[in-house]
């Protein structure tokens, strides 16, 4: 019982931390994640993919297993550096949060995985182009310990 | 296999000339899919019938199948190699971020050869393969991985394989360590690596993977995981991990207590999947691709004796096999003394099932004055002692005195040289699972390839038989058809718990999104001729298929279901033995 208690107040520290956020993902609680990388496969799927290249959110082990995962998701700035850092403008401010990428615009420089320090751009090798969270929940959904929290606003 | 899938891409390694090159073989992975169908076909080809573990020719083949990076719950690898602890087929099967990790550096298979001058670890990254000097890292128990871990990319979606002192020492039941908390265990391939001066393998990558109909697949990936996280066919995985086994199989007389010279140990409790999960359990973690995360750590907080105010926490991944091993098995009845004995088995790098059934022999024979203070350089060692344990487990690794360079070779051997055979629990020279539960375990223990609990859950044919009686005949053909079908399983490489997920229905469905179309005949045929691949090795290795035998004990001591009858197991191996053949 005290266990849980423990849980509780840990969660609600978290989401004060994280309520400022717009993007409808948002880690509610990276302790609870297991590194099984269901998030990272089901993006994949989310950008017509198998795999994990093609995936935009990362989970790293804190230096060793022990130490737990952190989890990197797109947070959709409104202001966001990834957009700022494209020379080609292919990456268009969305409304509420996010980019969007216009393809055809896109030369593959990877300006933008550099410009976002969370790392939450994939790459699609094949296309030679990144490729962008598209705020689809996939993988908050699919997380089978609800590490993240999705919520369509 | 879809064109173009560089699951057909085997990378070849050869340590003494640093050299390494990729070969593809759509034969073979079309033909045997992959994991162990795969892996004992590039055994044969690379490995003669003579050829000694310690050579440097013999290879060491890692392989995973179609389904790994495709679906949840592929998440493990197979390891092939001659096995310096029986002297034939070592096989061991191991998850961690391996599977995944092989799979997305573009490879099926990874076949290590030569040995190298000086201590090496191999960085594959991609399509690139790196010899690192690992001078610095030999002699180092647990910190090798965290120096590698810090100097290497691919962070994340990498594993790092290694070894420990008794791998270096060439013990040989030692293991390979993959991410701190898995291990290939079983049948020394950490002897193996050592004596190739191999201190680790660290393999990264990340690509993308066809299929056949996207559509489909995201249908049948969902259902998959959903199934998996929710099923209550996984919930024990889940939950409490496999050491929600101890307490029933302790009430049913299942798990072998004090070398199997007693079915009933007081205070069991105490070291039970629940007690484990109150009073330890630190954070549960999976393997790359599997939602269930069944890995289990535990903290344990250790006192410095000599300071005040200091502690140190060390995390240690327990399981059901190592609750028995190094638990019940020694006498042990308090988890943290079980806890003391996985932090030095994981820090020697050590088989933990085969350590702790070598203890329990060294305790036995030295009650019995089968051995002495002498041979134990006056070590004492008593059921339930911890410190003994430990003092001894450290022994085996370093001392260089006659009597441990005996028992570092598995208690087969040792008690060939001392005596005490009736009470030396291995089958085919390895060293017994945790479960005693009737027949069907030990036949299950001594008819699989690689003579592990896991090849055909002979334990869950026993509980069958708990309420329905099996003949001879019927108990052999039970045990060769699981046997059979978990050659497809560990050919896909589906992780064993997910088996009742991944029915042949299942599974067909899978491989024809991968791109191969089979049918369940011809699946069946398939688990049957690798089977047969892995015997034809096994015997052409030394493998005296004619004169295999229980150990006494077995008979001896009741198990789940009652005292085991001679006769009946007799006739069932002769059964198995003539039936085996005929598939030759
Ligand atoms: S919201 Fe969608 S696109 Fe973004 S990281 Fe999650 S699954 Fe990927
Ligand atoms: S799916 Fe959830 S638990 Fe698994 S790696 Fe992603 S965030 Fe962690
Ligand atoms: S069930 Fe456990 S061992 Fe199997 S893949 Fe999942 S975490 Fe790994």
């Amino acid at each position: 019982m005290k266990k849980q208690k423990y849980f509780f107040f840990h969660l609600q520290f978290k989401i004060i931390t994280c309520y400022n956020f717009i993007m409808p993902v948002f880690v509610k609680d990276s302790d609870k994640c297991v590194g099984c990388l269901i998030c990272m496969f089901t993006c994949a799927q989310a950008h017509q993919a198998a795999g994990l290249e093609s995936s935009c959110i990362k989970v790293r082990s804190q230096g060793g297993i022990s130490r737990g995962f952190s989890v990197w998701v797109c947070r959709g700035c409104e202001d966001p550096p990834c957009a700022r850092a494209c020379p080609e403008d292919a990456l268009i401010v969305r409304k509420g949060g996010g980019v969007l990428l216009k393809e055809e615009r896109c030369t593959g420089c990877g300006y933008c995985v550099k410009a976002c320090i969370l790392d939450a751009i994939g790459w699609n090798n094949e296309k030679n182009k990144p490729v962008i969270c598209i705020q689809c929940g996939e993988c908050a959904k699919s997380c089978p310990y609800k590490v993240m929290e999705f919520v369509r606003k | 296999m879809i064109k173009g899938d560089s699951l057909k891409r085997v990378l070849y390694i050869d340590l003494t000339k640093k050299r390494f090159w990729i070969e593809e073989r759509d034969e073979l992975f079309s033909k045997y899919i992959g994991g162990a169908g795969v892996a004992i076909k590039l055994l044969e080809e690379n490995c003669p019938n003579d050829l000694e573990p310690f050579s440097p020719d013999n290879p060491i083949i890692f392989a995973v199948g179609p389904l790994n990076g495709l679906f949840p719950i592929a998440s493990k690898t197979v390891a092939m190699f001659k096995s310096p602890h029986t002297g034939n087929l070592g096989e061991s099967h191991a998850g961690g971020r391996s599977a995944i990790a092989i799979r997305m550096a573009g490879y099926g298979a990874i076949v290590i050869k030569g040995k190298s001058e000086r201590p090496v670890f191999v960085a594959i990254h991609g399509d690139k393969v790196f010899f690192r000097d690992a001078t610095t890292l030999w002699g180092l128990e647990e910190s090798a991985g965290r120096i590698i871990r810090n100097r290497e990319g691919g962070a994340g979606l990498r594993t790092i394989m290694r070894i420990g002192p008794a791998g270096e020492r060439l013990i040989s039941f030692a293991c390979v360590t993959l991410e701190t908390y898995r291990h290939f265990g079983r049948l020394g391939l950490g002897a193996v690596f050592g004596s190739k001066n191999l201190k680790a393998v660290l393999i990264s990558g990340k690509k993308d993977l066809s299929v056949t109909d996207f559509k489909e697949y995201r249908n049948l990936y969902s259902e998959l995981l959903h199934q998996l996280s929710e099923s209550e066919k996984m919930k024990k995985y889940h939950e409490l991990g496999t050491p929600t086994n101890v307490l029933p199989l302790s009430f049913s007389k299942g798990i072998p207590v004090k070398n199997l010279l007693e079915n009933e140990l007081k205070g069991i409790e105490n070291i039970s999947g629940e007690k484990f999960a109150q009073k330890h359990l630190g954070r549960r973690v999976a393997c790359a691709h599997c939602p269930v995360a069944c890995i289990h750590l535990a903290a344990l907080r250790k006192a410095y004796e000599d300071e005040p105010y200091f502690y140190r926490t060390v995390y240690l991944s327990y399981d059901y096999e190592l609750i028995y091993a190094l638990g019940s098995m020694l006498g042990i009845t308090e988890s943290e003394d079980v806890l003391k004995l996985i932090e030095v088995v994981e820090d020697m790098g050590l088989d933990a099932i085969s350590t702790g059934v070598v203890l329990a022999w060294i305790t036995e024979a030295f009650k019995k004055g089968v051995i002495n203070q002498k041979q134990t350089e006056g070590i004492i060692p008593e059921w339930g002692k911890v410190d003994s344990f430990i003092e001894l487990v450290r022994k085996i690794v370093y001392s260089e005195t006659e009597f441990y360079k005996d028992v570092a070779r598995g208690i087969d051997y040792a008690s060939s040289k001392y005596g005490g055979k009736d009470f030396a629990l291995t089958y085919g020279k390895n060293e017994m699972p945790g479960y005693h539960t009737g027949a069907g375990a030990h036949l299950g223990y001594l008819f699989g390839a690689r003579h592990s609990h896991l090849d055909s859950a002979g334990y869950a044919i026993d509980r069958e038989a708990m309420t329905k009686k099996l003949s001879p005949e019927q108990l052999a053909e039970k045990i060769l058809n699981e046997e059979q079908w978990r050659q497809i399983l560990s050919s896909l490489v589906i992780c064993f718990f997910g088996r009742e997920i991944y029915t042949p229905e299942i599974v067909i469905k899978c491989l024809k999104l991968a791109g191969f179309n089979l049918t369940e005949e011809e699946l069946l045929k398939t688990g049957r001729e690798i089977y047969a691949n892995k015997y034809r090795f096994k015997i052409k290795a030394g493998f005296d298929i004619e004169n295999l035998t229980l150990p006494k004990r077995v008979f001896e001591t009741p198990s789940s279901l009652g005292l085991i009858n001679k006769d009946f197991v007799y006739k069932a191996i002769a059964l198995l033995k003539e039936n085996i053949k005929s598939l030759l």
